[in-house]
């Protein structure tokens, strides 16, 4: 299993060589590469069904408990079926609708290895793993939604999906990290045991927030929608596929998975119906007042999905078993309406549902996809959309408290009613009442145009009257998934006069009084724009731009280029942080028994030296600002001379005569002194300087009092001569114990003088080229 | 033999007539301290610093390109032939299937070097090395800047 | 006597960064030198001061009988003196083209990131 979503990617490279064959008409063949996924997990259906779950184990990094194991359960199947199956219809589709594009073999790369990730994002067993192909997800959809790069609005557009979701993301990451640390395992399989421990965990709180935030930005709930319509501005096909029926479900996926894990307990459960419910409620509302049919089908898509949220939310059998039917509702019809909105705007180069109508005689059967899509999705009789929404009620009307009862089931109608409302203005508004001018002239679309959304519809319907193709074949199984054990629940074409079904008349009522209320509406988009201020985009855009101003600033204060200024910020936070330290926690005090006598010379060769550095610091003169560094030296040399350090001394005493010799080469081509700074700036370096010798200084002193360790001096002391049969110990240190130290060091200063010689050798011909 | 002397070469007579002593007194006194580091106070870096500042001496009293023509080949020269040298040394105890860098001795020693071994090879290395990027730097640096 | 060297690291490092912070690009690499020279001596303190005696074993001996200076430390400074030469050639070499490409010795005048250097 894992070579074949390994094959997935390979091919989608092989995909970028392969531009003559993409751009010839033979594209179409490339439908075989899902298709052949497709039936490969059809073949798994009849295991699954009998609720065995088929594994494939595959070593990663064991040490780290990483694996690739994939597993194959009624959840993970039923996703692998939708990637694939709606994946084949789109890359039918997308052979005839992207044709002739210049970048068409980058697109069929992006959309392979995105199948590729979301495939294994809902196969992986391991968080980790789940992680990695949940970020390529994310990566390959910046990438389609971007796809029109010349494009601004798409380029931002897909940066703000890339950001949501990358926000996303790592949240995932930080709550797989924590169910590893808790339970010691990152199999998801696993970690069904342990369900009773994680949930009286301590961290139980942050570990579902963590996993929220992962599923809320990727699947769109509020207030982290807005990047959904956004990514509109792909290419219709990617906007059917990722952002209908794919990817955008891989957090209701990511929810529906830890259900059995985490679900249940009274936070997630309360959390997921709020969440869901704004959402759904939030998205449907906004769906109607669009005119753009890719905006309304958006919209809705955010109130499906916020549907889906609500359902797990409520957490009983029947709405995990009426969310199991949604999902497949809502993927069929809602792609179908994509495909069809694709088609529509190829032909007639507009969306707007104003200008649109009575194209039903140029295109007789998109006309019928969109009308049985429509109807599946308000839920009319004898289409699978119908059984999906009995079911919704069923689940609400029988939550266990009465009260809540009546506020989800009351939420869930006005959410439909507008759903219906807007499925009709994108399924039948375009293709009824009068043909309008702008589609007058439109050309008659291919068969692989309408084909694809005509066969979701075909299953639309198909479901709808034999549901029990669809119970027994994979809703159940996942039900089951979801669930953690079995549901006796089952899918019926008719559940009687009840009260879900007087709900459902009503919904429909309801829906088409509202569709012919805002059929004719010119500019609804009016009525919204005024909360456009405090809409949630608006928020983040505000804050995303107060933080760019921020780090702006920010990095101007410490990073203005100066290098005098980041010296001293390096410094007087050294400063601050050691020197608190410092008299916070070391008591400080000087002990004088075990140092060595005072002697009068080396106070004289100490006097020599400050005098020295006065000078190099207040001379005028380059010469003596150089002089005054070589007195220094020497006096540091006579200070090696003194405790023993002849080797030192020696070495001190040529480098310093060669640096002396060194600056007079070059003394008269350098610049000199001016006096650049005034009092005020030469008398707050002087403080910040002084109190980082004083620093020094105590923290040198308070070091000569902690005992050093000699345990390695020792060392080399002992078996100088033993070793390495020599007895200057410090030579013997350098040429045979650290031997490999000084031949770096020697290399290092070989490059030095390398380095010194083709900056001034090579001058002439540097300007040459400048020049 | 040059018979007009300039007034400047005139001023540098008794330097000149000093560095023809010194500047081979100080090679062999930095050779002297090279040979004899492993057991007095010495070593390839400073005896490559004395060297290199003998040289520096004698461009001081004639001209760089003096200095330079006492040399058959570049100075640079010298620093990839002292770092051969130090690696060498280093691997020749690979050679004797020992790991690289271990010490290695002739068995007889020799009057004033003492012990004759891998380190002191390793030890010519360090000097030349310092020569050649001593004098590299600065004769550079005088004959550009 | 420790404590006196220990005021001249403070000294060292004072001078060093004073210099550091000059807009000089020569007082720049003084202060570099300088702050240098502190360093070596703050290492050479870090090992207890052993006066007179070098970390040499006896001619007649194969192993130290009395104090001897701690050559750890040493053997530290030594390569840092020598490594400080090449730095500081280079150094001064890249300060003598940064002078002779802009003409200025202001550091805070090389500010601007578009100059053909």
């Amino acid at each position: 299993m894992l070579t074949l979503i390994v094959l997935t990617f390979a091919l989608a490279f092989i995909t970028l060589l392969m531009k003559r064959f993409v751009h010839s008409k033979y594209v179409g063949l490339i439908t075989l590469v899902p298709f052949t996924l497709f039936i490969t997990f059809l073949s798994y259906i009849p295991k699954v069904r009998e609720g065995t779950n088929v594994f494939f184990k595959n070593e990663w990094i064991p040490s780290l408990g990483i694996s690739l194991d994939l597993k194959i359960d009624g959840l993970s199947l039923l996703f692998s079926l939708l990637i694939t199956g709606i994946g084949t219809l789109i890359y039918l589709y997308a052979s005839s609708y992207m044709r002739g594009h210049v970048y068409l073999h980058r697109f069929f790369c992006y959309l392979g290895l995105f199948m590729g990730a979301m495939l294994g994002l809902v196969l992986s067993d391991n968080l980790i793993s789940l992680f990695i192909f949940w970020e390529l997800t994310s990566i390959t959809s910046f990438f389609l939604i971007g796809f029109n790069n010349e494009n601004e609005e798409s380029r931002k557009s897909a940066l703000w999906a890339l950001s949501i979701t990358g926000l996303g993301g790592f949240f995932l990451l930080s709550f797989g990290v924590m169910m590893g640390s808790i339970t010691g395992t990152y199999s998801i399989q696993e970690l069904l045991g342990q369900s009773e421990i994680l949930k009286n965990h301590s961290a139980y709180i942050l570990l579902i927030s963590f996993l929220f935030a992962a599923a809320f930005t990727k699947s769109a709930q509020f207030p982290f929608h807005f990047w959904l319509p956004g990514a509109m501005k792909a290419p219709t096909p990617v906007s059917a596929y990722l952002h209908s029926a794919t990817m955008v479900k891989a957090g209701i996926y990511l929810l529906a998975r830890f259900t059995p894990v985490l679900g249940g307990e009274y936070e997630w459960n309360t959390t997921l119906q709020i969440a869901g419910g704004v959402t759904m409620l939030y998205g449907a509302l906004h769906s109607v007042f669009r005119k753009d049919m890719k905006s309304i089908l958006a919209y809705s898509t955010v109130s499906a999905l916020g549907m889906l949220v609500f359902l797990l939310g409520v957490g009983t059998e029947k709405a995990l078993y009426a969310a199991s039917a949604f999902i497949v509702v809502h993927a069929l019809y809602k792609a179908s309406l994509f495909l069809i909105t694709g088609v529509v705007d190829h032909s007639t180069h507009t969306r707007n549902i104003n200008e649109l109508g009575g194209i039903r005689h140029k295109m007789p059967w998109i006309a019928v996809a969109g009308l049985i899509s429509a109807l599946s999705c308000a839920g009319i009789p004898l289409t699978f959309g119908f059984i999906g929404k009995e079911l919704i009620y069923e689940a609400t009307l029988h939550y266990p408290l009465h009260t809540i009862a009546m506020i989800l089931t009351v939420t869930a109608v006005v959410t439909n009613v507008f759903l219906t409302c807007s499925g009709f203005l994108v399924g039948l508004k375009p293709f009824f009442g009068k043909l309008t001018v702008r589609c007058a002239e439109i050309e008659k679309p291919e068969a692989v145009l309408w084909l694809p959304p005509l066969i979701l519809a075909f299953f639309s319907v198909l479901f709808g009257v034999l549901p029990i193709l669809a119970d027994d074949g994979f809703v159940t199984a996942l039900a089951h998934a979801i669930n953690g054990k079995k549901i006796d629940q089952h899918l019926q074409i008719w559940h009687g006069v009840n009260r879900a079904l007087i709900l459902s008349g009503m919904t429909i009522g309801f829906g088409i009084l509202l569709y012919f209320l805002f059929k004719k509406f010119r500019n609804p988009m009016r009525l919204t724009e005024r909360f456009n201020a405090i809409s949630p985009q608006n928020i983040f855009t505000l804050f995303v731009d107060k933080f760019r101003v921020f780090a702006f600033i920010y990095t101007r204060f410490f990073q203005n280029g100066y290098l005098r200024v980041y010296l001293m910020v390096i410094v007087i936070f050294v400063i601050g942080l050691v020197g608190y330290k410092l008299f916070e926690d070391v008591p400080l005090h000087v002990n004088t028994t075990g140092l060595s006598e005072f002697r009068v010379y080396e106070l004289v060769v100490f006097l020599i030296m400050v005098v020295a550095i006065l000078f190099t610091i207040r001379t005028s003169s380059r010469l003596t600002a150089i002089a005054a560094t070589g007195v220094i030296g020497y006096c540091i040399c006579l200070i090696f001379v003194f405790y023993g350090a002849p080797d030192l001394a020696m070495t001190q005493f040529a480098i310093d005569t060669l640096t002396v010799v060194l600056f007079v080469f070059v003394l008269f081509k350098l610049p000199a002194f001016l006096n650049l700074s005034n009092r005020a700036i030469q008398f707050r370096d002087a403080v910040i300087s002084i109190a980082f010798g004083v620093l020094i200084s105590l923290i040198t002193l308070q070091a000569l009092v902690s005992p050093a360790d000699k345990e390695i001096s020792r060392f080399y002391a002992e078996n100088a001569y033993e070793l390495a049969k020599g007895k200057n110990v410090v030579n013997v240190i350098l040429v045979d114990f650290r031997g490999f130290d000084t031949l770096i060091e020697t290399i290092v200063l070989s490059i030095a003088a390398i380095g010194v010689f083709s900056l001034l050798k090579y001058r002439a011909s540097d300007e040459e080229i400048s020049e | 033999m040059k018979r007009y002397r300039s007034k400047k070469e005139q001023d540098q007579t008794i330097l000149r007539t000093a560095t023809n002593y010194l500047l081979p007194v100080l090679l062999l006194f930095s050779v002297f301290v090279l040979l004899r580091g492993h057991y007095l106070s010495g070593g390839g870096f400073v005896g490559g610093l004395i060297a290199s500042i003998a040289f520096v001496l004698h461009s001081f009293a004639y001209s760089t390109k003096q200095t330079l023509s006492l040399f058959q080949f570049s100075p640079m020269a010298l620093i990839p032939a002292g770092l051969a040298l130090s690696i060498l040394s280093g691997l020749l105890p690979v050679l004797l299937g020992l790991p690289f860098m271990t010490g290695v001795w002739f068995a007889d020693s020799v009057a004033v070097i003492g012990s004759v071994g891998t380190a002191l090879f390793f030890d010519i290395g360090v000097y030349l090395v310092v020569i050649g990027v001593v004098l590299t730097i600065l004769f550079t640096i005088a004959e550009n800047v | 006597m420790e404590l006196l060297l220990v005021a001249l690291v403070g000294v060292l490092y004072s001078a060093g960064i004073y210099l550091m912070f000059r807009r000089s690009m020569v007082k720049l690499l003084l202060g570099f030198i300088i702050l240098g020279n502190g360093a070596n001596i703050l290492i050479f303190l870090m090992g207890e001061l052993t006066k007179g005696k070098a970390p040499i074993i006896d001619a007649e001996e194969t192993h130290f009988v009395d104090a001897y200076a701690d050559p750890v430390p040493q053997a530290l400074i030594l390569t840092a003196i020598v490594i400080s030469f090449g730095l500081t050639a280079f150094a001064i070499v890249l300060l003598n083209k940064v002078y002779s490409t802009t003409g200025s010795d202001d550091l805070d005048s090389l500010n601007i990131q578009d100059l053909d250097i």
